[in-house]
């Protein structure tokens, strides 16, 4: 694919975590692969029953794993197999970006989409489109940077052997 | 002076405002219990001893050091691992030192943006020269060194490992009394564990009769901006009370007071990052569905890593501020 080998960040293949519903998003991404359907092979996609299952929780422990970028898939508003899962999600996502805003990472890396199980093109479509614009971002790479900011600390002592000896005499 | 019999105990702090400090005089009377009890040889708030006395100590001599405050500076963090080898218990005490409390947010801006802001921004600071706290300086053949201030701020458990952990900013006199108890009395519970209940706050709360199952609020309320109604519950009111998602102990000392919790004992063991736990609780807690209407909804959160990280943002997943982007400074 001519665009992966054009948008390199930094010689590394961004990475981008996807939960998609069950009912909606995951089956269109079902439904793009039967259908042959080309997209960036970044996306590592995890299936939840709804994108209200969707703890902004997993969202920061992807990118404190090294996720480059979280992508949400749920059904349209309205078409939730759980009434009104996907409206909680709009409303999470949208205080999570604050938060993220002011942390340092961009908008682009969060992204919720609403894709029915018949959009498989939309799929292919969304995903290309965030692995571009997180490319462009370049690496979050959050355990690299967790390294960086450890560097200044002068070393790490381990536990003494006082302390070991009483862990093990305790049973603990 | 020191009594072999007695067990050894060591205070210290770190990036800290001495109100971990203050609680441990506000034993009142219960601190002549604790020393009667044990010996104390190391408080440099309270009692003449120097960091070569311990030093001189065999390691694992004293049997526990409690450490409040932050991890900031070198001196911190060499003082932690001295602490760590001379202790066979290391107790991280109050927020700051368990999750990185109020200091932590310093965790938002890097060293650089800190100094700027103190010591050449600042309309009553005059610095042409630009002059920045030094680690080291000669003069006259003489030189005098500082310890150095670290870009990030940390948790005790991030610089070393910590077997107990008393949460609160500061821990409540009852708390810190209870952890002597059980230190002296060999009741201690697992290694790793936050000597307070692991129950939610709301549990201890006596206005959680009136908090509803489920809140469909329009807009969040600041303590100042409400006639607060003693009888019912905050949340309820539209105050951002943190009681639902904090771990209890304290006996919902800020609600009585009709101030909603702002979150300092943390979370329960349940939790891994407590911010992102409040967002989600949060977000299920107002009626809102359009992109526009959450947004205005949202507004009235004018501060939201300060609320939901108050005491925690070195202890979250995320930790501080990635430096390499900034837009959100550049836009505001
Ligand atoms: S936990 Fe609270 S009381 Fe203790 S040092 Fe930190 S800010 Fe002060
Ligand atoms: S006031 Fe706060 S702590 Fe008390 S019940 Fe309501 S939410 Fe819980």
């Amino acid at each position: 694919m001519e665009e992966q080998r054009v948008g390199k960040a930094n010689g590394q293949e961004p990475t981008i975590v996807a939960f998609f519903c069950t009912w909606c998003t995951y089956t269109a991404a079902d439904l793009a692969g039967t259908s042959r359907m080309k997209y960036a092979p970044n996306v590592r996609i995890i299936r939840v029953m709804c994108s209200g299952r969707v703890d902004p929780q997993f969202v920061v422990e992807a990118f404190a794993q090294g996720a480059d970028g979280v992508l949400i898939g749920g059904c349209h508003p309205g078409d939730c197999h759980y009434v009104e899962g996907n409206y909680k999600t709009l409303r999470r996502i949208a205080l999570l970006k604050r938060v993220l805003r002011e942390m340092g990472i961009e908008d682009e890396r969060l992204r919720l989409e609403w894709i029915s199980a018949s959009e498989g093109d939309k799929v292919a479509r969304v995903i290309n489109d965030m692995v571009e614009a997180v490319r462009r971002l370049g690496r979050l790479d959050l355990p690299g940077k967790r390294k960086g900011w450890d560097a200044e600390l002068l070393h790490h002592d381990g536990p003494t052997e006082a302390l070991a000896a009483a862990a093990a005499s305790d049973g603990r | 002076m020191s009594n072999p019999t007695k067990p050894q105990v060591a205070f210290y702090w770190c990036a800290s405002c001495g109100g971990c400090e203050e609680a441990v005089v506000d034993l009142a009377d219960g601190v002549l219990a604790v020393v009667d009890a044990v010996d104390i040889i190391f408080w440099p708030v309270a009692l003449d001893f120097k960091r070569s006395d311990v030093e001189a100590r065999p390691d694992g001599s004293i049997a526990v050091a409690f450490v409040n405050g932050a991890v900031r500076t070198s001196e911190q963090e060499e003082m932690a691992h001295l602490m760590r080898r001379k202790a066979q218990v290391l107790i991280a005490f109050g927020a700051c030192s368990h999750l990185g409390g109020i200091p932590g947010l310093a965790n938002l801006w890097d060293r650089k943006t800190i100094f700027r802001g103190s010591y050449s921004d600042p309309p009553s600071v005059v610095n042409p020269e630009g002059t920045l706290p030094q680690e080291s300086w000669q003069e006259d053949g003489r030189m005098t060194t500082l310890p150095a201030f670290r870009d990030t701020v940390r948790t005790l458990d991030q610089v070393v490992e910590v077997d107990y952990y008393i949460p609160g900013c500061p821990p409540t006199p009852k708390l810190l009394m209870d952890a002597v108890q059980a230190i002296l009395t060999g009741a201690l519970p697992p290694r790793g564990s936050v000597l307070a209940p692991d129950i939610a706050l709301c549990d201890q709360c006596h206005l959680k009769a009136t908090k509803p199952d489920r809140l469909l609020l329009t807009s969040f309320k600041r303590p100042h901006q409400v006639l607060i109604d003693p009888e019912t519950c905050l949340l309820a009111q539209g105050l951002l009370c943190l009681g639902p998602a904090t771990r209890a102990g304290c006996e919902a000392l800020c609600p009585s007071g009709n101030m909603p919790c702002s979150g300092c004992f943390g979370p329960t063991s349940r939790v891994h990052d407590v911010g992102a736990k409040l967002i989600s609780a949060v977000g299920s807690a107002f009626d809102a569905s359009s992109p526009d209407a959450i947004e205005a909804v949202l507004s009235t959160i004018p501060d939201p890593v300060g609320t939901f990280y108050r005491y925690s943002l070195p202890a979250s997943r995320l930790r501080r501020k990635v430096s390499q982007a900034a837009p959100a400074e550049a836009a505001q």
